[in-house]
């Protein structure tokens, strides 16, 4: 008989698909929008990279994603609070567990016997994740109402502080994100999982 | 599917798969990114990202507080120089005759009477020191000063129940807002630009200045207002812009 071990929710698969799909389309358009006036004068987004074709239809799409990433983010965040999903997989954490299991990962030495368990880097990567859409939705929210929000975005340094901070916000999510794909392709096992929820028992 | 069990006794297997996945992983991403390229010019997707932005209007309008001030800055941080933009470049500006400007009036507003520019200059003027946030990203501060629009459209008798207000500009340019932000006490519509008569790359002989709008919802040039309360779009929301673009 097969021995099948629980590793991924419902909710948490369901909502993961269309964070990805949102995502894509977020960071994709958003660096069309970037590139219409670089923030950084030296650096632009290789088109090819982007959606939209250009500022008007990466707006529309950027304007158009916004609402799936926020009405699922709100999904996933109250399951995760409500169910205690959150509470069970990412806490406890401590920074001693993370700097040591952060550093048996780049050594190649990192065990994943359970993926029902996150390790310590796991943890405070999806900690951080969480945190940086949240930073994400605040700061798109203060650019795009810099007059109706005037108090959210006084907090980041006003218009302008909300658009450096969005632009940081978006390059630590997608930091994390690499990582988080290269270490799916390094342990590819964890990849179907995401979609099935389970995993047959090792023994 | 794969087993872990395999894996630990196959570890060579386990880096092939791994290659194999790498490839796969990349080949998905580059594919979804070319279909979205493509899905852009599909007329469904196209009735989609319209449909959105329809609703994103209306997301803005209830947001919109007409009480709620855009932040006044102090002259000493006007941005110098202040940034043209247009639909053309700054050499192509047009520049509007003085003696011949009629300010046009239509639509439902009840002294249509043409206004010539020194009757418009003797209205009480107030001035702003505000952002001027464009829909590309950046922003810059600047000074303008004229007569508050809500009390332009009171004096004409135009209905303040309309839906919308219209205009039409000098350099063909068009453009049109809610009647709820044509009311704000921001609103104005300006002749002087620091201080000084608006410079035709400003937007002589007059500029709506909306600082609850991105830039180019802020005509200039303006040669005909109208209200009405069938949306007359514009320029740029006619190309696929946001129409309320409020900020």
């Amino acid at each position: 008989m097969a021995n099948w071990v629980k590793v991924h929710p419902l909710v948490v698969r369901i909502t993961h698909w269309i964070n990805v799909l949102a995502v894509l389309v977020m960071v994709t358009s958003g660096w069309r929008i970037y590139n219409a006036s670089p923030l950084f004068e030296s650096f632009t987004f290789p088109d090819a990279l982007t959606l939209g074709g250009w500022l008007a239809g990466a707006l529309q799409w950027h304007f158009a994603a916004l609402w799936l990433l926020a009405l699922n983010g709100l999904v996933y965040v109250v399951y995760g609070i409500v169910s205690g999903h959150f509470r069970r997989k990412l806490l406890p954490i401590s920074p001693r567990a993370v700097l040591r299991d952060i550093s048996q990962a780049l050594r190649g030495r990192l065990a994943h016997e359970d993926l029902s368990v996150y390790n310590a880097a796991q943890r405070a990567a999806y900690l951080v994740l969480i945190f940086g859409f949240v930073v994400l939705i605040l700061s798109g929210l203060a650019i795009w109402k810099p007059v109706q929000l005037q108090e959210l975005a006084a907090l980041m340094g006003g218009y302008e502080g909300a658009r450096l901070l969005h632009f940081f916000a978006m390059s630590l999510v997608v930091l994390i994100v690499v990582v988080h794909v290269a270490m799916v392709a390094l342990v590819p096992r964890t990849f179907p999982t995401m979609i099935t929820g389970r995993l047959r028992r090792s023994s | 599917m794969k087993n872990s069990r395999l894996s630990d006794r196959f570890p060579k297997l386990e880096n092939v798969e791994r290659r194999i996945f790498l490839k796969q992983s990349l080949s998905i991403g580059a594919l979804s990114l070319l279909a979205g390229c493509e899905l852009t010019g599909d007329e469904r997707v196209q009735e989609v990202l319209e449909g959105m932005s329809r609703w994103n209007d209306r997301a803005q309008a209830w947001l919109f507080d007409p009480k709620k001030l855009a932040p006044e800055y102090p002259e000493s941080m006007i941005t110098q120089p202040f940034p043209f933009n247009g639909y053309y470049p700054e050499s192509e500006v047009r520049v509007i005759d003085e003696t011949d400007y009629k300010l046009q009036l239509g639509g439902l507003i009840k002294e249509q009477k043409p206004w010539r520019l020194p009757e418009l200059y003797a209205l009480p003027q107030v001035s702003q020191v505000t952002r001027h946030i464009c829909v590309e990203g950046w922003s810059a501060i600047g000074k303008w000063s004229g007569v508050r629009f809500s009390e332009f459209l009171q004096r004409v008798g135009a209905d303040l129940t309309a839906k919308y207000v219209g205009f039409n500009c000098g350099d063909d340019y068009y453009s049109s807002i809610d009647m709820a932000t044509a009311l704000h006490p921001q609103t104005l519509l300006t002749f002087r630009f620091a201080d000084q008569i608006l410079p035709p790359k400003y937007g002589f002989p007059m500029k709506l200045r909306i600082p609850t709008k991105l830039g180019f919802k802020n005509p200039k040039h303006i040669t005909e207002i109208f209200v009405v309360n069938d949306n007359p779009g514009g320029y740029w929301e006619d190309k696929g812009y946001n129409w309320f673009s409020g900020n």
